[in-house]
């Protein structure tokens, strides 16, 4: 089944996924953010985008993909740098897994 | 441990001696299954932790360096410029079985339109800023999409092992403890009233004499 990759997020950010031929959605309030990972979750969409700053201001959201194969939502910095959001996702898996943090 | 609350009859003997042989076999299997899924889940988030530290350092500087570009040009040159995506990407899921965990493999197939994608756009109104951004992207992008499979696993593993633990520490330290002690209790209640009864008998008899 083909399914369809979509990046959230401020402009100046995710606009340069255009070129690879990702779906971009540019959002400016964690509201639209948000409604637009409801609708692409809907829609066709196997991995979507989002960036920290939005993610952030989201992380309901964020919690309720969690569980699902798809779509993943996968955290990336923007071009401000990365708020190590993502980081700390992969540390609090390895809490919830293992007990403890091994890196 | 709190032993269960059933009468101590021979019926209720055997069927509690069938629920712990079933305890038993179901605990050995989950614990298989845990120590399985966490071994590969430990290879799995070393790779996820240094994947990730990579491509959200490129990332940045790729995302910089766009910034940079974007605020040399005029923003509705940067807007034609990306109207037409010089590839297109398409992502094939499959869901894949680990140890009874759904965990997608993703496939990307990466369609370029002509082998010149670089050359999408025109030299007068773009940068080098802006071909030193796209060019780092590039780059990334198979990173980026081997980081989004292996996250999402990591996701879904940790989920899935977190729940395998506490069924293994609800059969080890409850269930079967319980089971143990109340089938204990039973035994010895029947032994009981064995030696309760043979002793009436002896009783019994006495008195005919």
């Amino acid at each position: 089944m083909a399914h369809k990759i979509a990046v959230v997020g401020d402009k100046d950010s995710v606009l340069p996924f255009k070129i690879l031929g990702f779906d971009v959605f540019a959002s400016s309030t964690p509201r639209i953010a948000r409604e637009t990972i409801d609708r692409l979750a809907e829609e066709n969409y196997g991995v979507i985008y989002l960036t920290e700053a939005m993610a952030k201001e989201i992380p309901d959201t964020i919690k309720r993909y969690d569980a699902e194969v798809q779509p993943a939502i996968i955290l990336i910095p923007n071009h401000k740098g990365s708020l190590n959001i993502g980081k700390s996702r992969i540390q609090k898996n390895m809490e919830k897994a293992v007990g403890q943090n091994i890196l | 441990m709190a032993r269960l609350n059933v009468k101590p009859t021979r019926m209720e003997l055997s069927k509690l001696k069938d629920r712990l042989a079933i305890s038993t076999r179901g605990h050995k299997l989950l614990k298989d299954k845990q120590d399985e899924l966490m071994r590969q889940f430990i290879t799995l988030i070393r790779k996820n932790n240094t994947l990730r530290d990579e491509v959200e350092k490129e990332l940045t500087e790729a995302m910089k360096a766009f910034v940079v570009a974007k605020s040399l040009t005029n923003e509705a040159f940067i807007e034609e410029l990306f109207a037409v995506p010089g590839k297109s990407i398409t992502l094939d899921i499959q869901e894949k079985n680990i140890m009874s965990v759904m965990v997608p493999e993703m496939n990307f197939t990466v369609d370029e339109d002509d082998k010149q994608s670089e050359m999408q756009y025109g030299l007068l109104n773009s940068n080098s800023e802006l071909d030193d951004s796209i060019d780092r992207i590039n780059v990334i992008l198979p990173k980026l999409l081997k980081l989004s499979e292996i996250e999402k696993t990591c996701q879904l593993m940790a989920d899935e092992i977190e729940k395998t633990r506490r069924r293994v520490n609800a059969l080890e330290y409850l269930k079967i403890p319980q089971l143990k002690e109340t089938i204990h209790y039973i035994q010895m209640k029947l032994e009981e009233d064995e030696r309760a009864s043979i002793t009436r008998i002896m009783k019994v008899k006495d008195m005919g004499q």
